[in-house]
């Protein structure tokens, strides 16, 4: 009959208009989700926005797609109120359970080789690992504009301090400064349980386990001054394990070694060890025991734990 | 169904010998698996109370960025000790309290496989419930090293002493899993041996599949655990050094272990709920479940997939390139079945003639959030994005959405649906509504803004932040609170409709199932006469009679 088929055309046009709207929202709000990150402050950062930006337009697809229906039935198909009819004995249908099983299969595998491509450029631990296991690394060019090999500068995690220490010019400090557009090389090291290496504008991270030592390498991109927190649970005073990294040009970078090189060192400020001072001498806080904090690192540099960052 | 087959299906209500209304039998050793499950439940439901006591004492000192209202020391303990509650003392006996109820009853059988066992897995748990909550009176006070009690700060003993947080928390976890062998034993062998006759597999409903497929992971995975706990309690008191590396053990050996059973342990509580989903969309919605088989068999694939993907949550652990490469991938697989059960759920509601009473609410919210979480739980999998989030409250976001949303949604929706089949009695409506309504707002507020918070960068575990959190932890700490007043109505419904609610019937849902054959509560033994079972279990708008025996009844 004419009718039914204008209702089904209809019927059929509105949901190719609801798709087409969910697919616009969708990527509205991927390109939202750079909006919800810190500052893209290493090379690394950009290649892990962009693969959340894709993540995020296609689970907003399939969330408001699915959400989107299932509040439609919520409102237009309740059982008026004294129907006591069953809905339609449907039991399944091949077609459709096959598609909501092979559409998203290929999905999935898409993200994932988009994360394994990410994950092959940011190279962190260096290569991925054995070529054995057949994975292709294609793209091996480093991102770095230029590549200064240089002695890895140590990070020495412990409870709860972090000491930075730069070989070449035997330079010890409690802030990290590394160069600009330049591969950073650190090697981490822990004196007594696990940390964790996180700063969320450079997008990377890296557990520190005791009695390893862990090369990780990444490239600041942009000048400033960042945070650089614990991520790994560590004790009694893992919230204050805080620093800051500074990332400066290569001349200031130059500068601020040849000047802490020149002083003598100091005992750094220390939150942890004093908030613990501070409670021996006021025993009633009502705290429980608790692992004593490592005296303050003395350093040729320190700074200060009020310094800003971004 | 039409009304008139469903009422002939209804055997008369026999003598009840047991006298449910007897309330002293759930403080006995009774080996009835309704007294045992009503026990699991309501234990259960007090040390959820406790603990989110203690999250909201958490969420009070994280409303302001400074640690002020606790010490650090105390806070780490309420984090510790809140996540161990929750998961060893509620949704574990929760998920056991549930299946122990209803299994029997949906299979037709009259009791669980070994009754005594049941009854001595039960009482376990208030022994190592008390073991814990003591815990915090010990000198040094409770554990502080987290839920996951990495070394070496979990070996770490200020105190000097033997007995501690520690090695109490360590005694309680395994008690906890050998109750949890003697339970997935009892469950295993009831469904394989007990189901009635008729109930083939693909005649048994999904609650039972899905339960079945849970324990069969406690079997496998329980025993890595223990090993993890047994190697840990030595290290930490007669120092051995499998996991201390000042004597060249291996801190990371000790996340393997833990992993390979705590993956695995969050396919354990959801699956259940995916159980309870797959019977309450359909009664509510007076359609068959949509592609049951289907979505029976991938509760198995699940529970297969699920013993391969631990290491993702050790990412950015000390693990090689290469195995976070080659576990991102399993562990996206994943969610094909996962995807597979939810477009299944879609498809049943769709179209159906929909009541949207309480546990119809409480499925549905949990469903939504549920798939929030899974498309987090996708994010989290692809490896060089969980670098970034790794250890943040963007993870601390996601699993609260499948536990709180999805899981203790799934369980209110439960408790709503069957109390009448619990007690003979009927809930208020009203009320659970008003429950409904409180706890899906709060739980979003709560659980929400963590995930901004983490992606700018904020770790979890943390009783101090950056004042740049505050605004996400301010919103975060206002749904905590208001999940706290959420638990008002339920208690005042569930107390009074138990003492002196309408009468329900035995099946005031118009539902179809063994359980609901039975009187309202069911009779000592459930079954005078064990049913013969015909038909598939969901067969709403069709006239076929489930069982075969209750004609002759007529
Ligand atoms: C689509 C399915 C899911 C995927 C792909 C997924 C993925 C992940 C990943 C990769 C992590 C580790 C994140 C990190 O620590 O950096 C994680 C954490 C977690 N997930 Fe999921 N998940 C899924 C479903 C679930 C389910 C069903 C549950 C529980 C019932 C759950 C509970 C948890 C918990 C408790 C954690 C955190 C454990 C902890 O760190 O304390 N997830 N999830
Ligand atoms: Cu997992």
């Amino acid at each position: 009959m004419f009718y039914q088929r204008w209702f089904k055309q209809r019927w059929i046009l509105v949901v190719i208009g609801l798709a087409i709207a969910d697919t616009l929202l969708s990527i509205w709000i991927g390109q939202q989700s750079y909006r919800w990150l810190p500052p893209q402050a290493s090379a690394e950062s950009m290649l892990v926005d962009d693969l959340f930006c894709l993540m995020t337009t296609i689970g907003s697809l399939i969330f408001f797609g699915v959400v989107g229906t299932l509040i439609y039935s919520m409102i237009f198909q309740r059982a008026p109120k004294y129907d006591t009819s069953d809905g339609p004995p449907i039991e399944g249908n091949l077609k459709l359970e096959v598609i909501w099983t092979v559409v998203p299969s290929i999905v999935i595998v898409g993200v994932a080789f988009a994360s394994y491509q990410t994950y092959d450029g940011m190279k962190i631990l260096g290569d991925i690992g054995p070529k054995a296991l057949g994975m292709a690394t294609a793209n091996a060019a480093p991102m770095t504009t230029e590549v200064v090999k240089t002695d890895p500068i140590e990070v020495r995690a412990r409870q709860w301090a972090w000491e930075f220490y730069y070989p070449e010019q035997a330079v010890s400090s409690t802030e990290l400064h590394l160069p600009v557009n330049q591969r950073a090389n650190l090697k981490l090291s822990s004196e007594d349980v696990l940390h964790g290496f996180f700063v969320p504008a450079f997008r990377i991270k890296q557990d520190i386990i005791p009695g390893r030592e862990i090369d990780f390498e990444f490239t600041p991109i942009r000048e400033g001054r960042y945070r650089l927190r614990d991520s790994d649970y560590s004790g009694t005073y893992f919230a204050a394990n805080q620093s800051v990294v500074v990332v400066e040009s290569e001349a200031d970078y130059q500068d601020w070694l040849a000047i802490a090189a020149a002083q003598s060192p100091t005992p750094a400020q220390n939150r942890a060890y004093r908030e613990y001072q501070r409670s021996r001498q006021n025993p009633n806080g009502g705290g429980w025991a608790t692992v004593e904090p490592a005296a303050p690192p003395v350093v040729n540099y320190a700074s200060s734990d009020e310094e800003s960052y971004e | 169904m039409s009304n008139a087959s469903m009422e002939a299906l209804q055997p008369s209500l026999q003598p009840q010998p047991g006298a449910p209304d007897n309330w002293k039998r759930f403080f006995t050793f009774s080996t009835d698996h309704k007294v045992i499950g009503i026990q699991y439940i309501v234990t259960a439901f007090v040390f959820f109370l406790f603990a989110g006591l203690l999250a909201m004492v958490m969420r009070g000192e994280l409303l302001t960025p400074e640690a002020d209202l606790v010490d650090r020391t105390v806070y780490n303990g309420l984090f510790t000790m809140h996540g161990t509650l929750m998961l060893f003392m509620w949704t574990f006996p929760m998920l056991n309290g549930l299946a122990n109820y209803l299994v029997p009853l949906m299979i037709g059988a009259r009791d669980m496989a070994f009754p005594r066992l049941n009854a001595a897995a039960f009482w376990l748990v208030p022994v190592f419930g008390v073991i814990l909550t003591a815990s915090f009176f010990v000198p040094g006070g409770p554990s502080q090293s987290g839920w996951w009690a990495y070394p070496p700060v979990s070996l770490q003993n200020p105190t000097g002493n033997l007995i501690n947080g520690q090695s109490l928390w360590i005694l309680a976890v395994a008690l906890s899993g050998i109750s949890s062998i003697m339970g997935a034993v009892n469950i295993v062998t009831t469904i394989f041996r007990m189901r009635a006759p008729g109930m083939g597999w693909f005649k048994m409903p999904v609650f039972c599949w899905t339960v079945l497929a849970a324990q069969l992971i406690q079997l496998f995975g329980l025993p890595a655990l223990t090993a993890g706990a047994v190697m840990l309690l030595f290290d930490l008191t007669v120092g051995t050094s499998f996991f201390n590396p000042e004597l060249g053990g291996d801190p990371v050996l000790y996340q393997h272990f833990f992993w390979f059973y705590s993956h695995p342990a969050v396919y354990v509580i959801i699956l259940p709920i995916f159980g309870v989903f797959s019977e309450i969309f359909p009664v509510y919605a007076r359609k068959p479940l949509f592609g049951y088989p289907v979505v029976a068999v991938s509760s198995l694939v699940i529970t297969g997939l699920s013993g391969i993907v631990w290491v993702h949550h050790m990412f950015a652990s000390g693990t090689p390139g290469w195995m976070r490469m080659l576990f991102m991938f399993t562990t996206m697989t994943i969610s094909i079945p996962t995807g597979i059960k939810v477009f299944a759920w879609v498809a049943t509601v769709w179209g159906g003639k929909i009541r949207l009473n309480t546990p119809m609410l409480f499925a549905l919210g949990g469903l939504i959030m549920w798939v929030f979480a899974g498309i987090t739980g996708i994010m989290l999998a692809s490896a060089p994005f969980d670098i970034h989030v790794n250890n943040t409250y963007f993870v601390v976001g996601h699993f609260h959405y499948v536990i709180y949303g999805a899981v203790v949604m799934g369980f209110y929706a439960a408790i709503y649906h069957w109390f009448p089949k619990m007690t003979g009695r009927m809930y208020y409506e009203g009320l659970g509504k008003l429950h409904f309504v409180l706890t899906f707002i709060g739980a979003n507020l709560n659980f929400f803004p963590m995930h901004p918070a983490g992606l700018m960068g904020m770790p979890r575990r943390v009783a101090s932040y950056d004042p740049e959190f505050a605004f996400w932890n301010v919103l975060a700490s206002l749904g905590g609170f208001l999940l706290g007043v959420s638990t008002i109505p339920f208690l005042l419904n569930m107390l009074s409709s138990w003492a002196r609610g309408p009468e329900a019937g035995d099946n005031p849902w118009r539902a179809i199932g063994l359980e609901w054959l039975v009187s309202s509560p069911p009779p000592h033994e459930n079954f005078d006469e064990i049913p013969v079972v015909v038909s598939r279990p969901y067969g709403y708008g069709s006239d076929e009679p489930l069982i075969a025996n209750a004609s002759e009844k007529e």
